[in-house]
């Protein structure tokens, strides 16, 4: 769709957006005056949806982290008490050889949220690289550049990471370094797009004209200055990684075992749905729960940051 | 708007060459030789000598270095000549388009549930915004977008197959049943699964276009001029709501073929998934090349196609004038 816009589309929008932006003069200068992190405290204390998901995301880190305080052994067998109910000992009952389905997702947690958080800061890393090169030196770097966004963005990637996996024996550090290298488009784009027009302002222009290196210029002066958009998009992108993972997971091409991941649990619980249904719903939720409230959080940034979409 | 085409389509060409090279290296470059399923002793009775193992090489095609092997599987592939499967000893080509149409039709009503359903959702939402009923739509749009999709296919065959007993959990066809009213009941479950995230997709789309159509001024001057605002909605707002959403279609065929593999190996449906995932398990790998390239070109003419529609689609867009 951006490509069909003619320069003088862009330029009309972008005095659409100064137009705007000195009808909220006030409202603007304010915005500007605030650090990266005073802007999201005050952007997630207006809306209470944020805050509860913040709040349903933070108990579900904080557990994963301290898993070890769970009186089970996410490991130890019990099978005298296998595939029991819920209970006062086991709140989500216990799986097929009698392990305690609680304390065996939020060990799972730690997978899942590690792997998608690893998986998001390379994407993030490779991203604002190629994006803030691509925007920043244009022509044709550019124009190939983008191709090779393009390409990626055209591969069935969960496909092509099967394929992948199905040589290579997946491990932590392979799953993450695949999950990142079909991730990191969607951050290109956006970095790109936010260079273009930061390149064109007066600081950096000045910087320019002082004789500050170009690396030193996208490294200080542009990509500092896009933080919000990158955190969104950071958000959004554990998001997809976290689902990602857990779909190869369930295909059993995820973390391998002994070793597990909501989505490997899932895989599991699959085989036991006729005798007990409970196994297949805790991970589920965990993952749903989970990517649910970065999207909600990503989006609510996204909305409080972007002054078009103030009304 | 022919030179737009002609750029579309060198692109999409060129694309799609790298796309075969990348998945070709993947695969050559992978440790573990196809040839282990001719090699177990199984299979051969005894262990194969060194010459008629390099005969076998050579009649799949396996022989010489990367470049002549990619070389003679392109040429071959444009040609129509896929190779043969090394599991059924079958043309790859006949065994993907003998489950083409399960995983066509699949798709198709996936996609047209999809959209049955997004339009009224994202119509209503767009033009009651921030009202109640705009959160309860946008909230089943972030649960759409979120949801593990093999998680909705266990919880639904959970209440509809086990507990209800509605619907059938797996496969196409009951065994010895012979009707269409038999497919579409296995088919109702995967169907609902692989939408639920196109919906959410195509709702948030629509509704942020009715948003920006309302406040355009031929709404305006239509409601001035005493047209019903239901007259509006589908004369006018809806014709130009399609039109984003038609590229949108064409985009979201990735996930499409991606959520196809997962929800056909939830539900055991007999499709290009299913037949994917067990070449790649069996390490079929003229299959696994074959499906892999099937996959990326309906992706590749589905971009294609929606760039096309989208000319067609508004006259107003001069494209290739850039």
């Amino acid at each position: 769709m951006a490509k069909l816009l003619t320069p003088l589309d862009k330029a009309a929008i972008r005095a659409e957006d100064f137009a705007k932006a000195v009808k909220d003069e006030n409202k603007v200068e304010a915005s500007f005056e605030r650090t990266v992190f005073q802007q999201l405290v005050s952007s997630f204390r207006q809306n209470k949806l944020a805050i509860l998901c913040l709040i349903v995301l933070l108990t579900i880190i904080l557990s994963s982290i301290f898993a070890f305080l769970s009186p089970y052994d996410p490991d130890e067998m019990d099978v005298m008490n296998k595939m029991a109910g819920p209970s006062a000992e086991h709140w989500f009952g216990t799986d097929e050889l009698g392990r305690d389905s609680f304390t065996r997702a939020l060990y799972g947690g730690r997978v899942s949220l590690s792997v998608g958080f690893s998986a998001m800061v390379v994407s993030v890393i490779i991203g604002t690289l190629i994006g803030s090169v691509s925007g920043y030196v244009g022509g044709k770097v550019d124009a190939v550049l983008m191709r090779v966004v393009d390409i990626f963005q055209s591969v069935p990637s969960l496909l092509m990471i099967i394929v992948f996996f199905s040589f290579v024996p997946s491990n932590m550090v392979t799953l993450i370094i695949m999950l990142a290298l079909f991730s990191w488009t969607g951050v290109a784009r956006i970095v790109r797009a936010q260079t273009l027009t930061l390149k064109e302002r007066d600081f950096v222009v000045a910087a320019k004209v002082l004789g500050v290196s170009h690396a030193k210029i996208i490294m200080r002066h542009i990509v500092p200055n896009m933080a919000t958009q990158i955190i969104v998009a950071a958000s959004l992108s554990v998001a997809g990684a976290i689902l990602d993972e857990s779909a190869l997971s369930f295909l059993g091409y995820g973390v391998a075992l002994p070793k597990s991941s909501w989505g490997s649990m899932l895989q599991n619980a699959q085989q036991y749905i006729l005798y007990d249904p409970l196994l297949a719903l805790i991970p589920g939720a965990f993952i749903l729960l989970t990517v649910l409230c970065l999207n909600i959080l990503g989006d609510v940034l996204q909305h409080a940051l972007d002054p078009r979409l103030h009304k | 708007m022919k030179k737009f085409i002609t750029k579309r389509f060198l692109q999409m060409m060129l694309v799609w060459v790298l796309v075969s090279i990348i998945s070709f290296s993947v695969i050559f470059f992978a440790p573990g030789d196809p040839l282990y399923m001719y090699m177990t002793p199984e299979a051969t009775g005894r262990k194969l000598t060194e010459e008629e193992l390099q005969a076998m090489r050579e009649s799949l095609g396996l022989d010489g270095t990367a470049v002549e092997q990619y070389t003679s599987w392109a040429t071959k592939m444009v040609q129509g000549n896929w190779g043969i499967s090394l599991t059924t000893k079958e043309p790859v080509l006949n065994e993907i388009l003998k489950k083409l149409p399960a995983t066509i039709g699949l798709m198709g009503a996936s996609l047209i549930l999809s959209l049955i359903v997004a339009i009224p959702l994202g119509l209503i939402a767009g033009t009651h915004k921030n009202s109640w009923i705009d959160n309860i739509i946008s909230a089943i749009t972030y649960v759409g977008v979120s949801m593990p999709a093999f998680w909705l296919g266990i919880m639904l065959i959970i209440v509809f197959s086990m507990q209800l007993g509605w619907l059938p959990s797996s496969g196409m066809r009951t065994i010895g049943v012979v009707s269409n009213w038999d497919v579409i009941k296995h088919g109702i479950l995967p169907a609902i699964v692989l939408s639920l995230n196109n919906m959410a997709v195509f709702v948030r789309y629509i509704r942020s276009n009715t948003i920006t159509q309302m406040e355009e001024e031929y709404v305006q001057t239509a409601l001035s001029k005493g047209i019903g605002k239901r007259g509006i909605m589908y004369g006018h707002v809806l014709k130009n709501c399609m039109l984003p959403v038609i590229t949108t279609v064409g985009s979201r065929f990735g996930t499409l073929v991606t959520g196809s593999f997962i929800v056909e190996s939830v539900f055991a449906w007999p499709g290009l998934g299913t037949l994917g995932m067990s070449s790649i398990n069996n390490r079929d790998y003229p299959m696994v090349m074959g499906i892999t390239m099937f996959s990326c070109t309906i992706l590749l003419l589905g971009n294609f196609l929606a760039d096309l529609l989208y000319g067609i689609a508004d006259p107003r867009i001069k494209i290739g004038k850039e």
